[in-house]
């Protein structure tokens, strides 16, 4: 019973998280840029929302401020990278740094109970009378499913495929006239809004923010993806490869789960998800390194046709 | 058309490594005209192109397009005016997309990104006679990722996309360099049929004398950043790769060291 309750809110969490994920997805995959205020603004969303809701917000703006908040530090880690010409990954840390004061900063003190408050989860428990994993995890699928349908519609439009052409080519871009400054600052600032607005999910449905809840946010991000490439269809559409990341994303909760009743201690988590990421991203560098075997038997088997 | 006056840049100014690339260069092209630049490694061709596109930023003097004043412009505020090919075919393409967004983005160069959707059905038609024209079969790819193709093919489609909304000013920066000779042959051929076509404007660097000969109607040499000849018309016509080279060494004093040049 226990181990089943566990896996109920393994997938809760997965899908509040796999908001997160997207985000993600767009500055790692999209935009190529590893951005690492993700570990700030995910704690920023949190700590933005927990702070309305306390003062009386209604939970869903508060979500709304939180993501509004999360394009904002995407803004700074943007402007830094393209008109500071920082490196994108110090870029990132001096925002995520600077983040945890402002946090701290944003609640007054290094973290806010959300007890006794009407958050969003807690509305819908109470309209239908659900349990609290319940009214989690469909408050995440709606939140998923609603932002899955504005990323496939965002990168068919022209800014959208302009931001795709950016990862992959800036030369190329800039000579078609678009100013790839921009587009990354806007993938930055789209991405760290999702990012914060699933760190105001998580922190409604556990019932607190804390300064500390967006630790290893990007480990946790990069795991999902990697885990959600890992399920998904060979020539997957764009679509598809949205939702293989949310999978990812829940995924990675339910192997945390089993591996906390396999009796690991929580505090081993975070070992456990830089070995799946670190392991996962070495899988493919490995194997290119391997083919050495197939073209000496390739040859073996060429030169005994010669003779 | 365009038009260059006293255009310098120096490289690293202050340093050890400092380097005048380009001295006082003035430059006219008219309407129309087809210029090919050569000149050894250094001359300075590729950094007058950059310097034209936006690239870079001139240090002195000023760079004007059809009246309009680009000096100070940004290399993406210019590219609304010009078209560019540049010499390693994975620079001009984006490889994770198809064959049709490619285009898509080129047909709407120079124009503000809206959230309007990225490629509409009719323009479809559009890509598929001008690839056509390439006679590589790619119009019956157009969902294909670029990255698949090769690097002639992805030149070629470069060549289309940088001239699908027509350009006031076509850059090209040894944009066959890379290819192998047939395949350079090739796109050289469809480039100047395009521009014969289109009327357009060209600036060509290139290091093969023979190449800079056949083609265009006014052919630029370039030396230790500066134009040390210049020809059009009737002349060029008549020009022979034995003029250059002897050009070449009256301007340098010296043979041309570059094999690249000789052999090709």
């Amino acid at each position: 019973m226990g181990i089943l309750l566990a896996m109920q809110g393994a997938v809760a969490q997965g899908v509040l998280w796999s908001v997160m994920t997207l985000g993600v997805l767009l500055t790692f995959r999209i935009l190529n840029i590893a951005d690492l205020t993700v570990d700030g603004s995910f704690a920023t969303g949190g700590a933005v929302t927990a702070v309305f809701i306390v003062h009386g917000c209604n939970p869903y703006f508060s979500l709304f401020l939180a993501f509004a908040a999360g394009t904002l530090t995407g803004l700074c880690t943007g402007l830094l990278h393209t008109k500071l010409k920082i490196h994108e990954i110090l870029a990132g840390i001096l925002t995520m740094i600077a983040l945890y004061s402002i946090n701290i900063r944003i609640m007054g003190k290094a973290n806010t109970p959300l007890l006794g408050v009407t958050t969003a989860m807690a509305q819908l428990q109470k309209a239908f009378s659900l349990s609290p994993n319940v009214s989690s995890l469909l408050t995440g699928i709606v939140f998923s499913v609603i932002i899955i349908v504005l990323i496939y519609w965002f990168f068919g439009t022209e800014i959208g495929s302009a931001i795709r052409a950016t990862g992959n080519n800036e030369h190329m871009v800039r000579a078609l006239g678009v100013d790839t400054d921009t587009m990354k600052i806007l993938g930055l600032m789209i991405s760290n809004g999702l990012v914060a607005l699933s760190g105001a999910l998580v922190a409604q449905s556990q019932g607190y923010a804390d300064v500390g809840m967006g630790t290893g946010t990007i480990v946790i991000g990069l795991a999902s993806i990697i885990i959600g490439e890992v399920v998904r269809a060979k020539h997957a559409s764009f679509g598809a490869y949205l939702v293989s990341v949310v999978l990812g994303s829940v995924i990675y909760r339910i192997i945390i789960a089993v591996v906390l009743q396999l009796g690991l201690k929580s505090t081993d988590l975070k070992l456990l998800t830089a070995i799946i990421v670190a392991a996962s991203l070495a899988v493919p560098v490995l194997k290119s390194q391997m083919p050495q075997k197939h073209a000496v038997a390739v040859a073996a088997v060429k030169s005994g046709d010669d003779k | 058309m365009l038009k260059l006056t006293d255009v310098s840049k120096i490289f690293d100014p202050g340093t050890i490594t400092e380097k005048q690339a380009l001295t006082d260069i003035n430059l006219e092209l008219e309407d129309g005209d087809f210029v090919t630049v050569i000149g050894g490694n250094g001359a300075g061709k590729s950094t007058l192109l950059n310097l034209i596109a936006g690239v870079r930023f001139s240090d002195t003097g000023s760079i004007v397009l059809d009246g309009m004043n680009l000096t100070g412009l940004k290399e993406h505020v210019r590219a609304r005016y010009m078209g560019r090919v540049f010499q390693d075919p994975m620079m001009g393409t984006a490889a994770n997309m198809e064959i049709e967004e490619n285009l898509a983005m080129a047909m709407r160069r120079g124009e503000k990104r809206r959230l309007r959707w990225g490629i509409l059905p009719s323009e479809r038609a559009l890509y598929k006679e001008r690839l056509s024209m390439l006679d590589l079969g790619l119009e019956n790819r157009m969902r294909n990722k670029v990255g698949l193709l090769s690097g002639g093919q992805r030149q070629a489609l470069t060549l289309l996309m940088a001239t699908l909304k027509k350009p006031k000013l076509l850059l090209l920066d040894e944009h066959t360099a890379a290819l192998d000779p047939k395949t350079a042959k090739k796109v050289l051929e469809l480039t100047e049929t395009i521009i014969t076509r289109d009327h357009l404007t060209t600036f060509m660097v290139t290091h093969n004398m023979r190449d800079a000969i056949r083609y265009g109607n006014r052919l630029i040499m370039m030396n230790e950043g500066r134009i040390v000849y210049d020809v059009k018309g009737e002349e060029k016509k008549n020009l022979q790769v034995s003029d250059l080279l002897k050009k070449f060494e009256i301007v340098s004093g010296e043979g041309f060291a570059n094999d690249r040049m000789l052999l090709s």
